[in-house]
């Protein structure tokens, strides 16, 4: 016969809701494990996505997610002609806010290396991968966009073909991801009217100093486009990544390039390390210290609930006593009833979780090693509460049954 | 051990408090009680009789003296509480006025469980539990937990919990006042049978003189002092129900 069972049918009502109080609690603890988890997979999305091994800064810059970095364009036939490397171009990641059937449409717009990614590797959960080098676009379902529908950005209109799932930026919103032309024609679209303002700025200038009134050429090149113009700059990226042979070592490549003044280079694992130590670092701290918190509290919360329902019990166990039970039945009868207690509630938490978490704005991502742990802390949780509830039933002394 | 007596008690003495609140509520108590021999204990509220009980029953431990139950001595050498109680639900069969049943068990299961707890197989222990509460006319009432009982049902199945392991002593702390008077001797002639059967010792505090003729002695107590009830007070107590 099983004391702890039969005390809990007795008063199941009150156990059932306690434990689903606690279970809510434990929800949340897993809760935020899974947004500590989110955090910092969405953090790796972009990286991951666009799957580089050697990502090529401004010297002594941290890198296009952590601070400004400006590299002529030129640096990708450069990091191209490297050994070992068989694929560089630019890396292209802006955040932009449109307006979209009369509503703000926020995305991050990531760039494809098209022919060689066309978005194969992407968590894709319907449509196909880009299949023409424009004009085509792979939308997270976080942007509401449907696959077909057509969106216009700039001066250029873009099919949704692809649709994925959870590929955010670390800020939240919904990556879209075009070829990296696209994304670039994205980035620098400027209203026809500034262009021409600009040009004529530039024809002004050049007609107001003695080379430019003394040569049509150079009034002529300096109303023309920018690009045309050698004393004008090209336009800046902010990397440019690299893939290397397979086989090859992204370090020989990252060595041959140490030795140029201009640049950094970072392997993969370098980026990913410096991007969760760097942008969201403090974030995934303050998640990880309220789970902690949330643990002791769900710990002191459930050592008082057993303390209660043990008080409440200090009569039948000192009647235990009296009719010779020994503290071995007792302390099973309160760490029993706290384990079941810590069992019923965890799959209550978990029950709850799973269908309340993907109503959530952000990833919440619960993996199978953190909910093997909270199991565990649940265990241990359920068995410290159960300490004082034990320590007062040890001091009941049999005589108080009587009278 | 066919000789030995059930119980044996000598110089028991128990002081409760310490100073100017000390109270001593038993002087050198003396008993004996044979395998078999019921054994009725009278006395005024507050003479020590409870007392008595507890100490016996190795839940308080006396101030002074020895207990030994069965030819077992209990204060011999450092008996842990653990081993007390080990005794207790082996040995000894206990009642009190106050009908103490667990709340969250049935009837049956407030009986099968001292069975369990002395490591008999579930079955078997339910099974003589259920014979118990037959025995005692509650077995319909078996499956309604104690707040469904009336108090005479709640303190047969007090009764039966006490019987259960066969203990060879058997203390009863005014076991029979929550029953009217026929419940209440049916339920001293079922000690005297279990007595008879088993060579259980029995000890009865009870004010309930109607009974009296069911004991084979009669001891009285006051003021803490245990002592053989003399034929005059027996007769007077017989008398005084007689007169009624
Ligand atoms: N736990 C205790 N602490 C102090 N005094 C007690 C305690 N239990 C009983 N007493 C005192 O001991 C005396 C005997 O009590 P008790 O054995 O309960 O008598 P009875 O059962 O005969 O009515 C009483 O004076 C009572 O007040
Ligand atoms: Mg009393």
């Amino acid at each position: 016969m099983n004391l702890a069972v039969r005390d809990i049918r007795h008063s199941l009502g009150r156990f059932v809701l306690t434990t689903i109080g606690v279970g809510m609690l434990l929800m949340v603890v897993m809760g935020m494990g899974g947004i500590y988890r989110g955090l910092v997979d969405d953090a790796l999305v972009v990286t991951r996505g666009v799957g580089a091994d050697l990502w090529v800064v401004q010297r002594d810059t941290r890198g296009p997610f952590a601070e400004v970095s400006r590299l002529p364009r030129s640096l990708v036939d450069r990091v191209a002609a490297v050994p070992g490397v068989t694929d560089a171009r630019e890396f292209v990641f802006h955040t932009i806010q449109r307006e979209h059937r009369g509503k703000p449409l926020r995305m991050g717009v990531l760039g494809l290396g098209w022919p060689t990614d066309k978005g194969e590797g992407l968590p894709l959960v319907a449509g196909r991968p880009l299949a023409q080098n424009h004009f085509e676009v792979i939308a997270d379902e976080s942007l509401g966009l449907a696959l077909g529908e057509r969106l216009r950005l700039g001066k250029d209109t873009y099919t949704v073909v692809g649709l994925t799932r959870w590929l955010v930026a670390s800020g939240g919103d919904g990556i879209a991801c075009f070829t990296s032309r696209d994304a670039q024609a994205i980035q620098f679209d400027e209203p026809g009217e500034s262009i021409r303002l600009e040009r004529q700025a530039r024809r002004a200038r050049a007609g107001g100093i003695d080379f430019g009134r003394t040569q049509p050429g150079v009034l002529e090149r300096a109303s023309g486009p920018s690009g045309a113009v050698a004393a004008l700059p090209g336009p800046a990226v902010s990397a440019v990544i690299a893939r290397v042979l397979p086989g090859a070592k992204a370090g020989a490549a990252q060595r041959a390039m140490s030795g140029w003044g201009d640049v950094t280079a970072y392997t993969g694992a370098e980026q990913e390390e410096l991007l969760l130590k760097g942008s969201v670092d403090r974030a995934r701290r303050q998640i990880l210290l309220f789970r902690v918190l949330l643990t002791i509290i769900s710990a002191v919360i459930m050592a008082l609930i057993i303390y209660t329902l043990t008080l409440d019990k200090l009569h039948p166990i000192a009647l235990l006593k009296l009719i010779g039970a020994p503290n071995r039945t007792i302390v099973g009868l309160i760490l029993q009833q706290s384990l079941i207690m810590g069992a019923i509630a965890y799959g209550v938490g978990f029950a709850l979780g799973t269908r309340l978490f993907p109503l959530f704005p952000r990833r919440v991502l619960v993996t199978n090693d953190d909910l093997l742990r909270l199991a565990g802390i649940v265990l241990l949780i359920s068995v410290v509460a159960s300490l004082l509830g034990i320590w007062k039933a040890m001091r009941v002394a049999p005589n108080e049954a009587i009278g | 051990m066919g000789e030995h007596l059930a119980l044996e008690v000598s110089g028991l003495t128990k002081v409760y408090g310490r100073g100017h609140t000390e109270v001593v509520a038993m002087r050198d108590a003396s008993m004996r009680v044979r395998r078999g021999e019921t054994v009725a204990l009278l006395g005024p509220s507050g003479a020590g009789k409870s007392t008595f009980l507890l100490c016996v029953g190795l839940i308080n431990p006396p101030t002074r003296g020895t207990v030994a139950i069965g030819g077992w001595p209990m204060q011999d050498g450092p008996r842990s509480l653990g081993d007390l109680r080990r005794f207790r639900r082996e040995h000894i069969g206990l009642v009190f006025q106050k009908s103490n049943l667990i709340p969250f068990l049935n009837a049956v299961e407030n009986v099968q469980v001292v069975g369990e707890l002395v490591g008999r197989p579930p079955s078997v222990a339910r099974r003589r539990a259920m014979e118990l509460l037959h025995a005692l006319g509650v077995g319909p009432r078996a499956l309604n937990m104690p707040t469904q009982l009336s108090g005479g049902e709640q303190q047969r199945v007090t009764v039966a919990r006490a019987l259960a392991n066969q203990p060879s002593l058997i203390l009863a702390d005014e076991p029979t006042a929550a029953l009217d008077s026929k419940r209440g001797r049916q339920v001293m002639a079922l000690f005297r049978d279990v007595a008879h059967e088993h060579g259980t010792g029995v000890i009865v505090v009870t004010h309930d003189h109607r009974a009296l003729d069911v004991f084979d002695t009669v001891y009285e107590m006051e003021d803490g002092v245990l002592r053989l009830a003399t034929r005059a007070v027996i007769d007077a107590a017989v008398g005084q129900v007689r007169a009624r």
